[in-house]
């Protein structure tokens, strides 16, 4: 069981550290930046967050079988390939929260930023501490996708006991055999998890939640 | 006669196809304050910006302390660090208010920020709030804490965007109080932008009437207030200007 617990926390996690470092850049250049083509790319982003992850499962699947254009990189049935299934399904929610974050904060704030000497890197860096607790539900919006999703992990991964098997692809497994104790402990687990990560980052949120 | 510490030339903004704002010439000497008074839609803001270098002109050259920016360019961030700007709002972070005056002193890599802000603090009689969130400030001691964090970074060119608008006569007095005492003790080169024409006579050195986003007239302060040239401005120093 701790087998499972672990590799849900390792495959959702790092897909999660990846979708923010992608998805908070990106949500800051769509809320700044002005340019041809924006709307087109807001809406592919407001696409993707409603993705369902059997969808995204099923593309993933087909890029990375053997005959498929990233069939190379052997990633089907692996946990790298459940991190790239994962990433897809959270990096369009964390960055189209955080373009929302972003573009909630009073566009005059930035100018009196830039007037007082920020750069390009200080501003961005201050609005995004000012947006901090819409960044952070972007952040748990996209944690929330991943943990809990099973389609994609189910279809690229395999379930494969010891190799890719996670806690919502175990709580399948052990139900259609029938094995509901094994089934209920896991769920319990899984909301577990849930509740200890929004507690971190409710702290992070800090007293700025309460202003 | 003052040294020359910003000059505009042939500067126009345009908005798309309308311009809203066209200074032939304007100099502005080092130590000096000068008032732009002019009705809304007059440009004030748009000129602030400008020497603010928030925005590129569409056209024109602004030289700043030797350094020239033509047309759309602009300057180097070294440059631009030597302008900051008060606006009407006054834009605090969600943080302390000592936090908000070490801000631009935090962007530039200053060492003793802390005494800094306190004495910027003390100066804005707000020392006793350093440590209160700025959220709970009311306007006049907000706008005092935007105008510490402004003095806080010593620029060469401090932009007042009606400083004093929507606040009550206590803190205008105040606020008024800051500005000719940067002006004389530090000698900052203040534009103070306000649509009050008795606050202009009061701390202006030179005042500049916009119109429609062009200069209609400038001058000393008493100059231009006893005599004025053109009847637009007279008429707007009698308040009989409708905007």
């Amino acid at each position: 069981m701790w087998g499972i617990v672990l590799l849900t926390l390792r495959v959702s996690g790092t897909a999660l550290l990846l979708s923010t470092l992608i998805g908070i850049p990106v949500g800051c250049w769509l809320g700044f930046r002005r340019f041809w083509g924006r709307r087109l790319t807001i809406a592919a982003i407001y696409t993707g967050m409603g993705f369902p992850p059997v969808v995204v499962g099923l593309f993933v699947y087909l890029l990375l079988s053997r005959s498929g254009p990233l069939g190379s990189l052997q990633w089907l049935y692996t946990p790298n390939g459940m991190i790239f299934a994962q990433v897809i399904i959270s990096f369009p929610i964390v960055a189209g929260f955080t373009m929302a974050a972003v573009m909630g904060v009073n566009p005059n704030l930035r100018q009196q930023l830039v007037s007082l000497g920020a750069s390009g890197w200080q501003t961005t860096l201050t609005v995004l501490g000012e947006a901090r607790v819409g960044v952070i539900v972007a952040i748990v919006a996209g944690f929330g996708a991943i943990i809990s999703e099973v389609g994609a992990v189910m279809m690229v991964g395999g379930n494969i006991e010891g190799v890719s098997r996670v806690l919502t692809t175990a709580i399948v497994q052990f139900t259609r055999m029938g094995m509901f104790d094994m089934a209920i402990a896991l769920g319990i687990v899984l909301l577990l998890i849930c509740f200890l990560v929004n507690l971190v980052m409710l702290r992070l949120q800090g007293r700025y939640l309460d202003q | 006669m003052r040294e020359i510490i910003c000059e505009l030339d042939g500067v126009v903004k345009c908005y798309g196809a309308r311009e809203v704002c066209r200074v032939e010439r304007l100099d502005i000497r080092r130590g000096e304050i000068m008032g732009i008074m002019g009705p809304s839609g007059a440009g004030k803001s748009t000129l602030l910006r400008l020497l603010n270098f928030l925005e590129p002109a569409t056209s024109g050259r602004i030289n700043f302390d030797g350094y020239a920016i033509e047309g759309t360019g602009s300057p180097p961030l070294a440059v631009r660090r030597k302008v900051t700007m008060v606006f009407q709002e006054p834009m605090l972070l969600s943080a302390s208010v000592a936090a908000n005056v070490a801000y631009g002193l935090r962007l530039r890599g200053e060492k003793e920020i802390q005494s800094r802000v306190q004495s910027a603090l003390e100066m804005v009689g707000l020392i006793h709030l350093a440590k209160a969130p700025a959220s709970t400030l009311s306007g006049g001691e907000a706008q005092r804490v935007a105008l510490a964090r402004a003095f806080v970074i010593e620029p060469d060119l401090l932009l007042l965007d009606e400083p004093t608008a929507n606040l009550d006569p206590y803190n205008v007095a105040l606020i008024e109080g800051l500005i000719l005492r940067v002006n004389r003790e530090r000698g900052t080169t203040i534009v103070l932008v306000t649509h009050n024409v008795f606050q202009a006579r009061r701390l202006a050195h030179r005042v500049l009437f916009l119109l429609e986003g062009r200069v209609i007239e400038m001058g000393d302060t008493e100059q231009l207030f006893t005599s004025p040239t053109d009847p637009r401005t007279a008429a707007f120093i009698r308040g009989e200007m409708v905007y």
